[in-house]
């Protein structure tokens, strides 16, 4: 997919530059990023390129090296800077204000005033004119921004950074919370930007985005540059090989697909327009998906069973035993069900140690005389599970907050293991984590469910759910429409159903059983 | 195996205790007569009202909430003691405990409606304060209750040592506190709550009936500072205590307690009402007007607050660099 004629002079030229903190993060590491195309940069945590991305950005100063943008030199000291040069930066960790409106967000830095006041009027012009230039021309601007879905969100963002002089446009994650006709609309988006020369810095933990929409990809390890070569050509296989350094991906397994007793049972649960007359089975030993399109009531699902949001109808029971009395995420949990949700920020405890986040939920089990917490042996099931998820934490008392997004991810599914529940449900376990904690998070679920334990496992990638799963339930407009067994299912009969409550409205009336 | 972490780091209170060991040499050198053992005796004596307040106070904070009515409890609870004790002629114990249970009244009053209608407990400490004022002014008519020397037995320094029952009860209280807040499981659900709620409860943990505790247990200590108020000048006056809840926060926030929830310490709160005691009580014998003694008195507090950021950075910035 490279783009046809254009003569492509690196707009931005990186040169030896280094970095290091306690250890070195980046050596003499050489970059080109050229004119119209769209340039991957790849690696694992710790890679550097988030370090890389950094630097460009002016977050972060180089210790060495030289950076030059369109032949002058360029040394930007603060993001200001960067941007006043046309370096526009999307960033995994949204960066938006979510009690302002979608349109003061896309101007936040420059919005339209006149005589010190800001005017409405040219403002929501100029954001519908912003939005639509990433597929979003039917959202208000007037729409408060904690209010949409992260996928919103995430293109409200992008649409902030294009509103911009852009010459340099760097995404860190920009499909981490699509689904695939989002992603499909972001694409054609960056095509088109790139056809008009933008030259854009994509930096992804979805090895097969990079193979669609990446003109080239240089990969990085432990902070030197391993290759930069062409994306034609490089298999999803060699992407791993050189991130890692070996072939991870045969590695992952396929589990025993044994199945128990049923361990849940969800009867005819409804929760407004998202949840509606959901009812599945879900078996001991068994990995349940939930596929669908963002917005068709997955994650409000997990969020109804869980208790997190009461649902307004339906039953949900382990097993063959009573329906649950759930009022809370409390009695979901005391029930043995437990969650991770899908966004992490909603887990984690920032600010506190790994320690106290692992054992949040269980607390009860280290205390001694009810009361007392019981810090030896506290420390030792946090230390046993750091060892299990392979945590990567300076200690057991580094704030979690510091972690990286997979390490986060991890924690928090530490905290569901120490409580030893039987049902757990996972809501995106890997987005936005990089290759190797997606590896970790499949063998952690894959021990699970070969532990006896019942999965649901709410996916945006159904390659990851194809490999995953038992059973694939899709979800369309609020309602389960379909759910295949393993052998069953393609990718084209998942999207097909996952589309099939928004084409016509005529044939809504397939219920879930 | 790894060394346990210490609970309360030492580390993380020296820099308060340098602070308050440089006031007491800055007083001494200004002024002959302060480094004595009554100005400490006096000092100790005046401040277990404060010291009380400031541990509820602190564990107010760490849940993110603030508790404004502290003070109007504490004069309401004082009323209800004195009222029982001199016109209702009740057993001294019995008109202790109506105090206290005015304030754990209060308290759960406070802690309920916070959690309940999901209000922030700013705005309903705010109207707590008024209520519990005003109930103070109905209890005692608006006028002063003089008790006498019936309540020497706790305000009264003890001759051997020269501080008073209620102090060393509050400094008791100080250390319950900080026990309660890393050794127990309501203590480090405290903390949790005040980090991230959402998380919390998505960890299948109801934080409403922590913060209802939190909160009682605020308004129980007001009451408890009501008790040490009276004993401490054998009356009860129903305008007692006006703008406490504002010395008790200085206290909490010198001794770094964030207003932002998630972290604090009790102990560091008792140093920072040591600071404050220290620093009025100097300034007071420099000859120091009442004009200089607030502008120094606030400079100090900014000061602390600015001296802990720093501190903050630096430690972090070390912790990034091992």
């Amino acid at each position: 997919m490279m783009p046809e004629g254009r003569a492509r002079e690196p707009v931005l030229r990186v040169r030896g530059v280094d970095k290091r903190y306690a250890a070195p993060v980046l050596t003499r590491v050489d970059f080109d990023l050229r004119e119209g195309e769209v340039h991957a940069v790849m690696g694992a945590n710790g890679a550097g390129k988030s370090t890389l991305t950094r630097i460009i950005c002016g977050l972060t100063a180089p210790d060495r090296g030289t950076m030059t943008l369109a032949g002058d030199r360029y040394a930007p000291r603060t993001r200001r800077d960067a941007q006043r040069s046309g370096v526009q930066l999307v960033m995994q960790e949204l960066n938006l204000v979510p009690t302002l409106s979608v349109a003061e967000n896309l101007f936040l830095t420059d919005l339209p005033s006149r005589f010190g006041f800001v005017s409405s009027a040219r403002l929501l012009a100029k954001a519908k004119a912003a939005l639509s230039v990433v597929g979003l021309s039917e959202l208000d601007p007037r729409l408060t921004v904690g209010r949409l879905g992260i996928g919103h969100q995430q293109l409200v963002a992008v649409a902030s950074a294009l509103a911009h002089p852009c010459r340099v446009l760097v995404l860190d994650e920009p499909t981490a919370a699509l689904t695939d006709s989002d992603i499909e609309l972001a694409f054609a988006r960056l095509r088109a930007l790139r056809a008009a020369g933008t030259a854009i810095l994509y930096i992804s933990h979805r090895l097969e985005e990079i193979q669609r929409i990446a003109d080239r990809i240089t990969v990085l390890r432990d902070g030197r540059v391993v290759a930069t070569r062409p994306a034609a050509g490089v298999s999803l296989d060699d992407m791993v090989q050189l991130m890692v350094g070996e072939r991870a991906l045969e590695a992952l397994d396929q589990r025993e697909h044994a199945r128990g007793e049923v361990a849940l049972r969800v009867e005819a649960l409804s929760r407004g327009r998202r949840v509606r007359n959901v009812a599945f089975d879900v078996r001991r030993g068994e990995i349940f998906g939930l596929a669908g399109l963002v917005g068709s009531g997955r994650t409000e699902t997990l969020r109804a069973i869980f208790g997190a949001d009461r649902p307004q109808r339906g039953r949900v029971s382990r097993g063959a035993g009573p329906p649950l009395r759930i009022r809370g995420p409390q009695d979901a949990v005391r029930a043995g069900i437990g969650m991770v949700p899908e966004d992490r920020k909603e887990a984690i405890l920032h600010s506190q140690p790994v320690r106290v986040n692992m054992t949040l939920a269980v607390l009860r089990a280290f205390a001694r005389a009810r009361w007392w917490i019981d810090r030896t042996g506290e420390v030792r099931a946090a230390a046993d599970l750091r060892t299990r998820l392979d945590v990567r934490s300076r200690s057991l008392d580094q704030p979690a907050g510091e972690l990286s997004g997979g390490n986060q991810q991890k924690v928090v599914i530490a905290r569901w293991l120490l409580r030893d529940c039987g049902v757990l449900l996972f809501d995106e376990p890997t987005r936005g984590i990089d290759v190797s904690a997606k590896i970790a998070v499949y063998r952690v679920l894959n021990e699970l469910a070969a532990a006896g334990k019942a999965l649901v496992v709410v996916s945006s990638e159904l390659p990851e759910l194809m490999a995953l799963c038992d059973r694939i339930g899709v979800m369309s407009g609020g309602r389960l429409v379909a759910t295949f067994a393993r052998g069953q299912w393609s990718q084209e009969t998942i999207v097909a159903a996952a589309f099939s409550e928004y084409a016509g409205r005529r044939d809504n009336t397939r219920g879930s059983h | 195996m790894r060394k346990l972490p210490a609970t309360p780091r030492v580390a993380e209170y020296v820099g308060m205790l340098a602070v308050l060991v440089l006031l007491v040499a800055l007083f001494s050198g200004l002024s002959g007569h302060f480094f004595s053992r009554i100005t400490f005796t006096t000092l100790a004596n005046q401040i277990p009202a404060l010291t009380v307040i400031a541990v509820g106070m602190t564990l107010v904070l760490i849940v993110a909430g603030i508790d404004l009515s502290v003070g109007s409890v504490m004069a309401l609870g004082a009323a209800v003691l004195a009222v029982a004790r001199v016109e209702w002629q009740l057993p001294l114990p019995l008109a202790i405990l109506l105090c206290l249970s005015a304030g754990l009244l209060a308290g759960v009053g406070n802690g309920f409606i916070t959690v309940r209608w999901a209000i922030p407990s700013f705005i309903v400490t705010l109207g707590m304060l008024e209520i519990a004022r005003g109930g103070a002014y109905v209890v005692t008519e608006s006028r002063s209750v003089f008790v006498g020397a019936a309540m020497d037995a706790v305000g009264m320094p003890l001759p051997a040592i020269g501080v008073s029952p209620a102090f060393i009860c509050a400094v008791l209280i100080v250390v319950a506190g900080q026990v309660l807040l890393s050794r127990t499981i309501l203590g480090r659900h405290m903390v949790a709550i005040g980090t991230n709620p959402e998380a919390v409860r998505l960890s299948g943990i109801d934080p409403r009936p922590v913060i209802v505790t939190v909160f009682a247990l605020s308004g129980l200590l007001s009451g408890v500072a009501g008790v040490f108020h009276v004993a401490y000048l054998e009356s009860a006056d129903p305008n007692a205590g006006i703008g406490l809840e504002l010395s008790a926060i200085a206290a909490v926030v010198i001794g770094g307690t964030s207003l932002m929830g998630g972290r604090g310490s009790v102990v560091s709160s008792f140093l920072g009402v040591l600071i404050i005691a220290v620093l009025q009580t100097g300034l007071a014998q420099i000859g120091a007007t009442e004009p200089t003694k607030r502008i120094v008195t606030g400079a100090v507090i900014v000061a602390a607050v600015i001296l802990d950021a720093y501190r903050r950075t630096l430690r972090d910035r070390r912790q990034i660099e091992s």
